[in-house]
């Protein structure tokens, strides 16, 4: 894609408003982005932090540190945090960030909507916490709240926790909205949907999912506040409901969300190994109908987390094969990105060392879905920590790689200063190597039988246990220094030019770096 | 804001509310699929029907299992363990219940059938899960169900499994909801 470089607009260029009020009214798309970025940085550092009190419990056999019930509340709130406060929010950020420059648009078509979509995120999160605070403690029933356990069973807090995940579905649906209108309405002359770059097209295709499956998701939890104060009995089998039912709502909405926490990565991810390897994209057009399958496919693979349950057969069979046929466009991808770098001129600056370990190991986060998939396999898997394993092999490496990618990446961009380089790729091999030795030693104790979500466990897990337990830390603390590389590059640093990377195309790189306040007020021209 | 937008936008905000209902619309959905394939035992009351009833069927073993839910006192469980039955013909079996509390309480019962498969094929007359039972404190009784099973059970089931489990819904009646304390103890 070739641009005309954009011209400044001095007549009415205008900065941001000054102090505090400026993050407060803003409805500027990169303000709000940054706002995103920093708020899901928190939320990682909190539920972070949640991780380190997990693994600190399961350092050693018995109970050490924290009370069981503790446990609970933090195995629940981890999950929570980190799924709805770390990577959603970080994806809006970057979406916010980007979409309008990739697409040459001047902002969001919304802006207000965007202001208040951010805004109530903190309202949400502050709730969630404070039920930490309450008596009976916070939720405890882990971040797939299955009833009744989440009804029945629930602490009082759990109404907090309702209204929680409403207000985080509300921000999801306007920050979606927003989007799509931008995506389908505010596009530059000339930039036809396939022409669109793949982190643009990832969004358009999450904020679709995000749509069609967070009021689901509403639906579930306001029947959850039915059963526990109106005594409706959707999930209590005394008043003719059926707790499995809410396993159907809940992943109806939960296979959906798992792609909702990965395609924007591929998105990130195609973009960064096309400028690393200097090459164009391969495949550009394959990987918009990898990512359309997959986003169809995901509507009809729910009743894979529910194996056990006690379907029929034939239910069996069709999940397994639906689940199955996934692995078919995620293949796709996958070649393509290898493809892309085949006799690339490839460099190795931090975003690709992510982006490349990004590949790697969402591939190995891939297979263990697969070998889930099997319902016999599944059978044995179920519940375990091989199942652990897996989900954080696809949203650590996966997702959470892919953010970490995306921010080495665009930061000059957005503050017009490189990082440091050095630091930047120490950070990247700590997490490599903190993040293998978190998660690989979990496959081999969820295959030996290890039971997830409880705070001790039987002597002979003690060894993995353990060495799982130091990569945590060495992940977990390596953060910090990423929080510091970030901010030293705020603060000042090797000026960066407008393309930033030798290879980078696109739209956003053609402004100047930092990027200004406004940025293509009038469309740019794409051939 | 361009037309464009604005039909998007309109698009997108009729979206949500439809997606929000169709979460609760899978509540009935759910109940219906439940029915028509039999799964979780979800076994209506069937019409008495001379079609179903013949001479030539063949013995099974019909077992069942009675659970008391969580908190609920009273003493369940069936007069026998196993029944030899045949296909093809109506029996009677029972369960005995006692309110072993001092108060008045009210239960239901909710059936499931093993295999699932074999849950179509059961056809009840009459089944005290189709209504709820209230016991006054210290009274007990026989509760009957009046099933067939019908010819057309697959030919490699020769065990089926008729499970109650009692729960206590004393709290749901109506007037007892009022002082309900919301389950905010």
């Amino acid at each position: 894609m070739s641009a005309v470089i954009e011209n400044h607009h001095d007549d009415h260029h205008h900065g941001p408003a000054k102090g505090l009020t400026r993050w407060l009214y803003t409805t500027n798309h990169k303000d709000i982005g940054t706002l995103y970025l920093w708020f899901s940085f928190a939320m990682f550092l909190v539920g972070g932090a949640m991780a380190m009190i997990i693994r600190a419990e399961l350092f050693q056999p018995g109970m050490q540190i924290v009370e069981p019930e503790f446990y609970n509340q933090m195995i629940t709130l981890h999950g929570l945090i980190m799924i709805f406060g770390g990577v959603m929010p970080a994806f809006v950020g970057l979406a916010n960030w980007l979409i309008p420059m990739q697409i040459g648009a001047p902002d969001m078509a919304l802006p207000r909507m965007n202001n208040l979509s951010f805004w109530i995120l903190p309202f949400a999160f502050f709730i969630l916490l404070s039920s930490l605070f309450m008596e009976g403690g916070a939720p405890n029933f882990g971040w797939t709240f299955y009833a009744p356990l989440s009804t029945e069973y629930a602490p009082p807090s759990t109404t907090f926790f309702i209204f929680s995940v409403h207000i985080m579905g509300a921000s999801s649906i306007m920050g979606s909205i927003n989007v799509v209108v931008t995506i389908m309405n505010m596009r530059a002359p000339g930039i036809s949907l396939m022409k669109m770059p793949l982190f643009v097209w990832s969004w358009l295709i999450t904020a679709y999912l995000l749509i069609a499956v967070m009021p689901v998701l509403a639906g579930a939890v306001t029947m959850m506040l039915m059963d526990i104060h109106f005594g409706t009995s959707f999930f209590n089998a005394a008043g003719g409901g059926d707790p499995v039912l809410f396993q159907h709502i809940f992943w109806f909405f939960g296979h959906p969300e798992v792609y909702i926490m990965i395609l924007p990565a591929f998105g990130i991810v195609s973009h960064i190994i096309e400028t690393f390897s200097r090459k164009k994209l391969f495949g550009h057009s394959s990987m918009v109908w990898a990512m359309l399958s997959i986003a169809i496919l995901s509507f009809v693979v729910w009743a894979h987390h529910m194996f056990t349950v006690g379907l029929p057969l034939a239910a069996e069979i069709f999940f397994m094969w639906a689940t199955m046929l996934i692995a078919v466009p995620t293949g796709v991808k996958v070649f393509n990105w290898v493809a892309t770098m085949f006799r690339g001129s490839i460099s190795f600056e931090t975003p690709m060392l992510f982006a490349v370990a990004f590949v790697v190991l969402f591939t190995i986060g891939g297979l263990s879905g697969l070998m889930l998939a099997i319902v016999p396999a599944d059978f044995q898997y179920h519940d375990t920590y091989f199942v652990v394993a897996h989900f954080h092999y696809v949203l650590v490496p996966g997702a959470i790689f892919s953010i970490m990618a995306a921010v080495y990446y665009w930061i000059p961009k957005w503050t017009g200063n490189m990082y440091d380089e050095r630091l930047g790729r120490l950070h990247f091999w700590l997490s490599f190597i903190g993040v293998n030795v978190t998660f690989f030693p979990q496959h081999f104790i969820g295959l030996a039988g290890m039971p997830r979500r409880y705070p001790d466990y039987a002597l002979q897990f003690a060894d993995w246990n353990m060495v799982s337990s130091v990569g945590a830390f060495l992940f977990g603390f390596s953060q910090l220094l990423f929080l510091f590389i970030v901010l030293k590059t705020v603060m000042g640093g090797k000026k960066a030019t407008g393309q930033v990377w030798e290879g980078a195309k696109g739209l956003e790189w053609s402004v100047a770096s930092p990027a200004p306040y406004h940025t293509f007020s009038t469309p740019p021209k794409v051939d | 804001m361009n037309k464009g937008a604005k039909k998007t936008l309109t698009k997108l905000i009729i979206a949500v509310p439809l997606m929000f209902a169709f979460g609760f619309a899978l509540v009935p959905l759910y109940d219906i699929f439940c029915e028509v394939t039999g799964l979780n035992g979800k076994v209506s009351q069937s019409e008495y029907s001379d079609e179903l009833v013949t001479d030539s069927g063949r013995p099974i073993a019909l077992q069942f299992i009675s659970t008391n839910n969580e908190n609920m006192p009273w003493t369940f469980e069936p007069s026998e363990q196993v029944m030899k039955i045949e296909t093809g013909k109506y029996h009677t079996a029972t369960f005995y219940v006692k309110n072993t509390t001092n108060r008045k309480m009210v239960a239901q019962a909710v059936p499931s059938v093993a295999p699932s498969n074999a849950a179509a094929h059961l056809k009840k007359l009459e089944c005290f899960c189709f209504e709820q039972q209230e016991l006054m404190p210290g009274e007990d009784a026989l509760l009957p169900v009046k099933l067939l099973v019908s010819n057309d059970l697959p030919s490699n089931i020769k065990n089926v499994i008729l499970s109650y489990t009692i729960f206590d819904i004393t709290d749901y009646n109506d007037e007892a909801m009022a002082h309900h304390d919301m389950g905010m103890e």
